[in-house]
């Protein structure tokens, strides 16, 4: 069984937002949500570059671990999706997750976020709706994992920069791309996401 | 241009130069910069790479396109650490603070058993705690009996509730836990800030305490503990319960208003804070209702009906009912002296 994952090769971010607007004119995410988004580091120095960060689906994701209500759960195929119906609006989520990536629609005082929502690897809900629904896809968005497709973001990405897929494969093509050119920033957020890097 | 430039530029200014020695004595940047063979800098061998940027600091920050400045974070590992301490460590220290102290307490009721008033009751009352007092107390027990049950349940809820009634009740239960413990905050506060304000002078540390800790606080039968209006013991409580009530508004405040007054290490240390004061909180007031109720007869009338047997105020709060009897034989002596 495959390990979806998500590698951003910084190397060749060119911070265009492509991603993030693919994300949210699949999703159709409402405002002020965003699942993905593009930070530069070290912005305008030698060296800088850019980071297009979503949820990483974790291995032993801290957002399940810390859930009151357990509704956040890791599907077999590595992708980490949560119940909308169960969410209680805690918040817990966002202090554990690594990469920032729960979202609410509101700003939160006096708990009252509203339903977490987050990246959903284009796989659909955790929730009872069925797969590939009407009812799924305007509480969770699209269900292209289903169909055999994978996360709008990667696919659209001008550069080939954010790769979605297999986990072993996505690194053998990163490995390559960096013996092939001589040097490369590394895997960001996998040491932290599955407590591997991936060695070139 | 040759490698040595910036360093001799340096020189020249001596606030660059200062900048670089304090660079250095942190050890911050100091590897070699990577150039092509040409001489000139290499931007893509020198790109910022992960690991240097977290062990030079928490997190990695950078420049965001979306107004929701929380998002500048690209990476926090310490989101691990926080759900180790919340998962791992908080339920620990929560079960074996809570059952310790239940467990100490059954203890204590086979081994010393309910406190009598050894004379017996009189049969006459005396005033020990006014309509305002009470209601200021009841104000913030009930709410901290409700914050207590309700904030358990965000941290327990899942292990000891859930699988007993289920996810979707459990859901609801917790969203509607979560309202209440949010907005019952509120009574909390002022019931403390009352309660502090009544009773911070009868409380402030005297000499009386020594002999009562000396005479082992009334536990030892053959002894009697002096005591003033509040005696060592409850002292104690009460400036624990200011403590920690300080402690758990500041922090609750922090999570009510999440990021308005720090970023996300201050929101996890918020959280850490809160829950464990909070398990120590509801355990030390555990043993406040069992030595109000249980552990000692006629205690539990002071706060119910505000009045308490004279007996029962010469044993465990003898000063206290000297003064008491003194000014009221001063003002009115046949009411009080015969009732």
């Amino acid at each position: 069984m495959a390990r979806m994952k998500f590698l951003c090769d910084a190397d060749r971010c060119i911070d265009c937002n492509a991603c993030v607007t693919a994300c949210k004119n699949e999703n159709e995410v409402p405002w002020g949500i965003n699942r993905r988004r593009v930070v530069t580091i070290n912005d305008g120095k030698p060296g800088e570059r850019s980071v297009s960060m979503a949820c990483m689906h974790c291995t032993d994701s801290p957002c399940a671990e810390v859930c009151p209500v357990r509704c956040i759960f890791q599907t077999d195929d590595g992708v980490v999706l949560h119940s909308k119906d169960l969410c209680i609006g805690c918040g817990y989520c966002f202090y554990a997750c690594p990469f920032g990536a729960p979202q609410y629609p509101k700003i939160g005082n006096f708990g009252s976020r509203g339903k977490m929502d987050k990246c959903t690897y284009c796989a659909g809900g955790g929730g009872t709706e069925v797969s590939g629904s009407i009812d799924e896809y305007r509480k969770y968005g699209a269900n292209r994992l289903a169909q055999g497709k994978l996360p709008m973001c990667a696919e659209m990405c001008s550069t080939k920069s954010l790769l979605a897929g297999d986990g072993e494969i996505i690194a053998q093509i990163y490995k390559e791309r960096v013996l092939k050119r001589g040097y490369g920033s590394g895997a960001w957020g996998w040491m932290t996401a599955y407590y591997e890097g991936i060695s070139t | 241009m040759s490698a040595a430039t910036p360093l001799i530029e340096s020189f020249r200014r001596p606030f660059a130069l200062l900048a670089m020695v304090a660079a250095l004595a942190v050890g911050a940047p100091a590897l070699a910069e990577q150039r092509s063979p040409d001489g000139a800098f290499a931007p893509d061998a020198n790109a910022v790479k992960e690991q240097e940027l977290l062990q030079q600091a928490p997190r990695i920050e950078g420049r965001i396109d979306i107004p929701d400045t929380r998002e500048s974070v690209l990476m926090q590992p310490a989101g691990r650490r926080w759900d180790y301490f919340h998962e791992i460590t908080l339920h620990w220290v929560g079960a074996v603070v809570l059952l310790g102290m239940i467990a100490l307490l059954t203890l204590a009721y086979l081994i010393i058993g309910r406190i009598r008033i050894s004379a017996g009751r009189s049969g006459r009352k005396i005033v020990r705690f006014s309509f305002f007092e009470r209601f200021s107390h009841w104000l913030t027990a009930v709410s901290f009996v409700l914050l207590g049950l309700t904030g358990l349940n965000i941290t327990f809820g899942k292990v000891v509730l859930l699988p007993v009634i289920g996810e979707d009740a459990f859901s609801s239960v917790a969203q509607a836990a979560k309202y209440i413990h949010n907005f019952v905050a509120f009574a909390f506060v002022l019931g403390l800030v009352l309660i502090v304000v009544l009773w911070i002078r009868d409380n402030v540390p005297r000499k009386v305490d020594v002999d009562w800790f000396k005479q082992g606080g009334g536990f030892i039968k053959s002894k009697h503990a002096p005591a003033g209006r509040f005696n060592a013991g409850e002292k104690l409580v009460f400036w624990f319960v200011l403590g920690a009530g300080v402690a758990v508004i500041g922090s609750g405040l922090l999570l009510l208003f999440p990021f308005y007054m720090t970023n996300i290490a201050g929101m996890q240390l918020a959280q850490l804070v809160h829950a464990f004061v909070a398990v120590v909180f509801v355990a030390v007031i555990i043993a406040h209702i069992y030595i109000g109720t249980l552990g000692m007869e006629g205690a539990f009338e002071a706060m119910g009906t505000g009045e308490v047997d004279l007996n029962w105020a010469k044993e465990h709060h003898d000063q206290w009912f000297a003064e008491k009897e003194a000014g009221a034989q001063l003002a009115q002596p046949p009411v009080t002296a015969t009732k």
